[in-house]
């Protein structure tokens, strides 16, 4: 059965070791730093383009964010996503009941009609675990979270979440949303091809209306530092008898 | 105004946290609640908005587990509130202030939450668990028309030291440079009867399944000991192995960042560091 499949994705940056604020206290400050999807998000449009190359049907990208976001549409359409669907956010962080709220208006105004709505559990920054299950119900379809593997079963697509001591396997009936987490799959790299195409390939764009935020963010903060002094027990192998006594005094070694 | 907790049947460490929350409330002693039935997410939220609907408590809370987020997530979508995941701290006033972790706690944000009753999960491991534990009152499941629950479990795959309760976890990163790299790393495990980990780079470069991974996306560990060994230090590295009592770093770059997170540090190559280890280790044993 041809799956119509829409991904959700974030534009997030790439924050490596150490994360400094703006002045304002507003978001990172970015001006060194790359940009990417988050991770689970990554995942999801994989797990889409796999869906629909074994059965057929189409993949859709969605972001809600800022105009640099095309450039997270464009590498998502490069590893197999058809089309795009950009909500352009403004600079102003649109709180999660907003997001899904925007989110629902599209997909249900698009000239496409969905059988699945794939996201990311939860999102690398804001992680409010919240935006699939308000659009789930929103919508009046079921949802299924933190989703580790994904079949198809006649009318069912069968859903693995991972839990303490095995696997919880949940059938839901389609049209359905889905959220998914990193090791589901291995995304791909794009292919130059791949570039070549989602350079050309459509994104519809539109300019959703924010509304008051009700989760509604005054300022970030760094954590305290841990206070932390390292004790440098060497240099190379010499460092070995020293690590060993320290194994000692932890009682690690058994 | 009463203050409802969602906790497990048997409370857990994460319930018993989410209650100690609840009691700084200025709620009175909170009303721990737990649903007598099988996990069935949106269900189980149709109760609490109906408990809710009840009994007007000033805030719904639950531990900031997979299910405590996922539940009250659909509360929030039922009644159609805003809803504070992975809280630290929680102000009730019109809109109440909250402080809660961005980044998989890299990054602490300060909000203003709006609507009532507050909908909030209590950010795991920030918070002492409540010492006494009230009496957990069992409720009957109610119906909702989305709600989805497991068919079936099905068995774990993994064998041996899981990454989640060991003592001692020796975790590569892209140090390591390759999957047999890790021929050290697993020694070094097998050796402290630990289990082994690794960072995003190295299940994004396909040399371990993710399973292994330690991070932000990947599995949280709590061991006595994590010893990170060519791990330069991202924060979604970090965001993983924060609960360890102690973090030994190995990295042949002194300025890498997992030193400012190390209790001790060696500055060398792993493929040097490691193998002289081992031997020790084996000498000692042998003494």
């Amino acid at each position: 059965m041809a799956m119509h499949i829409c991904a959700c994705v974030k534009r997030v940056p790439l924050t490596g070791g150490r994360i400094t604020l703006t002045e304002d206290e507003q978001a990172i400050l970015t001006k060194h730093l790359g940009f990417t999807v988050s991770p689970h998000e990554e995942c999801a449009v994989e797990e889409a383009v796999r869906i629909v190359e074994r059965e057929g049907g189409s993949v859709t990208v969605l972001t809600l964010g800022p105009p640099e976001a095309e450039e997270q549409l464009r590498d998502m359409m490069a590893i197999g996503a058809g089309r795009a669907i950009h909500l352009l956010s403004g600079s102003k962080e649109w709180d999660p009941q907003a997001t899904a709220s925007a989110i629902v208006q599209a997909i249900t105004s698009d000239e496409q009609a969905y059988d699945l709505l794939l996201f990311g559990n939860e999102s690398a920054d804001a992680g409010n675990y919240q935006v699939p299950i308000r659009v789930a119900h929103a919508l009046g379809w079921p949802c299924v979270t933190a989703v580790k593997a994904i079949s198809h079963e006649g009318e069912h697509l069968i859903c693995e979440q991972e839990v303490p001591g095995g696997r919880d396997v949940y059938e839901l009936s389609l049209p359905a949303v889905v959220s998914v987490k990193e090791g589901i799959n291995l995304p791909r790299y794009p292919s130059v091809p791949g570039r070549l195409r989602a350079k050309r390939q459509p994104i519809v764009s539109l300019a959703p209306e924010r509304p008051a935020p009700r989760l509604e963010m005054v300022r970030l903060m760094l954590p305290p530092d841990s206070g932390k002094q390292v004790q440098v027990l060497g240099h190379g192998a010499e460092a070995a008898p020293a690590i060993v006594e320290v194994l000692g005094e932890l009682g690690v070694l058994p | 105004m009463s203050v409802l907790v969602l906790v497990e049947r048997e409370p857990d460490e994460l319930s018993a946290q989410a209650l100690a929350f609840a009691a700084q409330l200025d709620g009175g002693a909170p009303v721990a609640v737990a649903i007598d039935g099988p996990y069935a997410p949106a269900a189980w939220a149709q109760t609490l908005a109906e408990l809710a609907a009840q009994r007007s408590p000033l805030a719904v809370i639950a531990p900031g587990s997979e299910r405590g987020n996922e539940v009250l997530a659909h509360l929030a979508a039922i009644l159609d509130l805003p809803f504070c995941a992975n809280t630290l701290t929680l102000t009730p006033g019109q809109p109440a202030t909250v402080t809660r972790v961005r980044w998989g706690g890299s990054l602490i944000e300060e909000a203003r939450l709006h609507g009532s009753p507050l909908l909030v999960t209590v950010a795991p491991h920030a918070i002492a668990p409540a010492q006494t534990l009230p009496e957990v009152e069992l409720v009957e499941p109610a119906a909702h028309a989305l709600a989805v629950a497991p068919t079936k479990r099905v068995g774990a795959t993994g064998t041996g030291v899981s990454l989640e309760t060991a003592r001692v976890v020796v975790s590569g990163g892209r140090g390591v440079g390759s999957a047999e790299g890790f021929a050290v790393i697993e020694e070094l495990a097998a050796l402290l009867e630990g289990a082994v980990g690794c960072s995003r780079a190295v299940t994004s470069a396909g040399w371990r399944p993710h399973t292994d991974q330690v991070g932000q996306t990947g599995t949280k560990v709590a061991p006595e000991l994590y010893i990170a060994c060519g791990i330069s230090g991202a924060t979604q590295h970090m965001a993983g192995c924060k609960g360890a009592k102690k973090l030994l770093a190995i990295n042949a770059d002194g300025e890498a960042s997992i030193f400012a997170h190390a209790d001790y540090g060696v500055i060398g190559d792993l493929h040097e560091v490691l193998p002289a280890l081992v031997d020790e280790i084996r000498k000692a044993r042998g003494a």
